[in-house]
């Protein structure tokens, strides 16, 4: 028989996490630091709202760019927060999670040969992405010296001839990092000058404990060549319900639109009814656990530094990205004999790309007394192997 | 009473065991702003007890409780305030609000068994003037208090990663 899978889909790496996944599901009493999802469920009026739809019979297609008043009320919604402007009728389209905003916005503007920059440490399906479209992914590695923040420098650096989309995702996973509007300025001018593309994926701008996001559209005059992709799991703790948002100039948005019609049609219903009453009536409920998610971060980032793990502090989302070079081990010894000998389950940060080496991510997305927990069990397990 | 205090408040609310250290890490203040504050809270009597929420069919004491609504004649001067504060005075009563609608005032009382209750509601409060009515509710079964739910929801399952 012949070999019937796709270079493409040979070239694009496995999970890094598999193993630790398959060796923490044989283990008890994990307490797992490795998820990047809120541990709150989501809002009862948010289910109730959904459960209501299905049973007045809301289970059809909607249309491709999703519900009108959803769109209409996330239009409002980055007015008012943001101070961005996007037309719901011309320049928005509801995606399937924020997962399928990346691959839509990649294809719509990657052509094979291209160069797309990526901003690193940054979520895994970047690159990937990139290159399932044919694109070439070059990764843009932010440092801790920098806090993680995105060094101009560095970024004119990768730039070729061949360079034609920027990818950023601030405030970031796995690191927490935040880019201020200043920080944001000299980017801005740098995408400007070289005619590239910005897809700003900000789907914990909702999690900022510092200031208020600034939304890279906003900045300069970024928003004719902007991508804004965003969603409604890590803000109303829906990541299950799987919707998410593009939003772009008409031109590059009716290029998605036709890719998202073609391989996806429309995002869950169920979701986007439960969206909207979200994005309606949630914003108690999102203040709550960003306040909830501020008290664990300060308490979780002192107990590392503590611990004698050194930890810049996140300003946004909720990781926070220690350093384990004082241990002696790398981030993947570190997170698999964590993971063996304390069954605490942290992510290392190399698999978040080159520049997530050495660190690991934790998410303090777990309740306080499990935090507390996890910070007595590595404690332990530091003091064991000081050598 | 400033943000502070309010989060304070609600650190507090949801856990009061907390170290003095634990919560000035929460609330981003020095420790020692911590204890100036609660102890302003204290003095001024918005912090009035420390306590826990106690699922008490759980702890099989055997007690029952029973909520009682009260019709009442409020007094000239006065309104419904000294008789509450008579009302207020039994060790049974463990809580008493004063309520819109049908009845005036809501009592939770607490018993060793329904007849204990409803000997203190007939011999006590029933007979107490200016009291017109009373409906007396016993509690089958707490289902949540003070934002615990007593239920015992199966955990859901959790992956161990995602990123």
């Amino acid at each position: 028989m012949k070999d019937f899978i796709s270079k493409r889909a040979k070239t694009i790496p496995p999970s890094g996490i598999r193993k630790f996944f398959d060796l923490a599901l044989t283990m008890e009493e994990v307490i797992s630091l490795g998820v990047g999802e809120p541990d709150f469920c989501t809002p009862w009026n948010i289910c109730e709202a959904s459960i209501y739809s299905i049973e007045q019979g809301g289970t059809a297609y909607t249309s491709n760019r999703g519900l009108q008043p959803l769109r209409e009320a996330i239009s409002d919604s980055l007015g008012k927060n943001y101070g961005l402007s996007y037309n719901p009728d011309r320049e928005m389209i509801i995606t399937t999670g924020v997962s399928e905003g990346l691959d839509i916005a990649v294809r719509a503007v990657v052509d094979p040969g291209d160069e797309v920059l990526v901003a690193e440490p940054c979520y895994v399906s970047y690159s990937p992405c990139v290159t399932l479209a044919g694109g070439i992914p070059v990764p843009v590695p932010c440092s801790g010296k920098d806090h993680f923040r995105l060094n101009p420098d560095v970024l004119m650096e990768r730039i070729t001839a061949r360079s034609k989309v920027l990818i950023i995702n601030f405030p970031n996973n796995p690191t927490g990092a935040v880019m201020r509007r200043e920080h944001l300025k000299a980017i801005a001018d740098i995408v400007t000058d070289h005619d590239l593309l910005l897809i700003s994926d900000e789907v914990y701008s909702e999690l900022t404990y510092e200031s208020r996001h600034t939304a890279a559209a906003t900045v300069g005059d970024l928003r004719e060549r902007t991508i804004t992709l965003n969603g409604f799991s890590k803000a109303y703790a829906m990541t299950g319900w799987r919707i998410g948002y593009l939003c772009a100039p008409e031109d590059i948005c009716n290029a998605a639109l036709k890719i998202h019609q073609y391989v996806m049609l429309c995002a869950p219903v169920m979701g986007q009814v439960a969206a909207l009453e979200g994005i309606r009536k949630g914003e108690d409920e999102k203040d709550r656990m960003v306040r909830e998610y501020r008290v664990r971060r300060n308490v979780f980032v002192d107990s590392l530094n503590r611990i004698g793990l050194s930890c810049h502090l996140p300003e946004g989302a909720f990781y926070a990205f220690p350093s384990v070079e004082k241990t002696g081990m790398n981030d993947v010894e570190f997170a698999e004999t964590l993971l063996k000998e304390e069954h605490v389950a942290v992510v290392p940060g190399s698999v978040f790309g080159e520049g997530g080496k050495n660190h690991v991510r934790c998410a303090y997305a777990v309740s306080r007394k499990e935090l507390k927990e996890a910070i007595v069990r590595m404690e332990r397990f530091i003091s064991s192997h000081r050598g | 009473m400033d943000e502070k205090d309010l989060l304070i408040l609600q650190i507090l609310e949801d856990n009061s065991r907390l170290s003095r250290d634990e919560m000035a890490l929460m609330a981003e203040l020095e420790p020692d702003e911590i204890e100036t504050r609660i102890a302003a809270l204290e003095e001024g009597g918005v912090i009035r007890n420390y306590t826990a929420v106690i699922d008490w069919d759980k702890a099989g004491n055997g007690e029952v409780a029973a909520i009682i609504d009260l019709k009442v004649n409020p007094e000239r001067d006065y309104g419904y305030d000294r008789i509450a504060d008579r009302l207020s005075r039994f060790r049974q009563v463990k809580s008493l609000r004063l309520v819109t609608g049908v009845y005036d005032l809501q009592l939770m009382v607490t018993g060793r068994n329904m007849q204990e209750i409803a000997r203190f509601v007939s011999e006590y409060i029933a007979p107490m003037d200016r009291i017109r009515e009373t409906a007396t509710h016993i509690i089958m079964r707490t289902y949540k208090e003070y934002g615990h739910s007593f239920m015992d929801r199966e955990t859901k399952e959790r992956i161990p990663y995602s990123l």
